[in-house]
């Protein structure tokens, strides 16, 4: 047991430090489908321009070297600007791209809702109050009944 | 429904309607660059869009205007374009060949890695100034659509000839001399 528990401690590290180091490693293809080609203007996974080929070689090359994720995206866009991520930036006038379609959502629910609304007061029963039979034909209920009982 | 609710509909749909109309036409108003190369090759010349660069032969940056007074020969390209491998010793030939005489060549790097576009001066052994652009944010204004382009301004920074592609056949390089003759004697 004394021999053991060692050689377990150490797996269970390796095992940790590996999973780890899994979980932290940028995949190429994640990032090709997040990276614009800047001459076609589509994602790298889309594109087989030369310039294309060239980000995705320095792609591969800087996992392989260890860079995550923000710092190959970071050393590309110091190389090509800010709009060689596919996706806005959470800030600044990108945040609009984030923020508009939300707004859109909220207009058209309170559209629905105005509509729905409008069209449910139209087509309520009127809450009139149930008109008095008239006594002349009351009466004449009234007799036909008794005759009928009698 | 109700007839108010339907006329701000209406009214809604035909402003973002005219709002799209009005984003198109500015766009198509602003998208002056491909006139650029189409009216300096009618023998109008217009004026080159002015921008300031990182040098990527130096340190500091470069404006296009700094260079007024001297006949440019402005060359967009990049290090994965294949052409601009042919092109690139010839532009140096023209740079060394007619610098004494007010000429500047200039390199525009677009859309390139810096690290490759240096590698690419040092293999064609460049020694004319050449700017970067990483993003190409330069370019519309020009009206590039490929790689590589030139466009030959003359001393007052108007553009007197423009070249979409490499300047590699006999007939382009007359054009070209033609050109900087024409924009040295502004």
């Amino acid at each position: 047991m004394r021999l053991v528990a060692p050689f377990a401690l150490v797996a269970l590290l390796a095992a940790l430090v590996g999973s780890s180091a899994a979980a932290g490693r940028p995949n190429a293809a994640d990032l090709e489908a997040e990276l614009v080609c800047p001459v076609c203007e589509t994602t790298l996974d889309q594109s087989s321009a030369p310039v294309a080929l060239r980000m995705k070689a320095f792609i591969r090359a800087r996992i392989a070297a260890g860079d995550s994720e923000q710092e190959i995206k970071d050393a590309l866009v110091a190389q090509f600007g800010p709009g060689v991520i596919a996706t806005p930036s959470k800030r600044g006038f990108g945040l609009l791209a984030w923020l508009l379609p939300l707004a859109v959502v909220v207009a058209a629910l309170v559209a629905v809702g105005v509509l729905v609304r409008s069209w449910s007061r139209r087509r309520a029963p009127p809450d009139e109050p149930e008109s008095p039979l008239d006594p002349s034909l009351e009466r004449l209920v009234d007799e036909e009944l008794a005759r009928f009982d009698g | 429904m109700p007839r108010r609710v339907r006329l701000v509909a209406q009214g809604v749909a035909l402003g973002v309607v005219v709002l799209l109309f009005v984003l198109l036409a500015w766009s198509l108003v602003r998208d002056t660059g491909g006139d650029l190369a189409a009216a300096a090759n009618r023998g109008e010349r217009p004026e080159a869009p002015d921008f300031t660069l990182e040098r990527l032969d130096g340190e500091g940056a470069l404006q296009l205007a700094s260079l007024r007074g001297k006949a440019v020969v402005l060359n967009v390209w990049a290090s994965w374009c294949l052409p601009c491998k042919d092109e690139a010793p010839y532009l140096e030939q023209v740079w060394r060949r007619n610098r004494s005489r007010d000429l500047v060549v200039l390199g525009l790097d677009a859309k390139d890695f810096r690290m490759d576009a240096r590698r690419f001066v040092r293999r064609f052994g460049l020694t004319f100034p050449i700017v970067y652009d990483g993003p190409g944010s330069t370019l519309d204004g020009y009206g590039v659509t490929g790689f590589p382009e030139t466009f030959v301004l003359d001393r007052q920074g108007r553009v007197v000839e423009a070249f979409a592609g490499a300047v590699n056949s006999a007939e382009d390089r007359v054009r070209l001399r033609s050109a900087i003759q024409q924009a040295l004697s502004s």
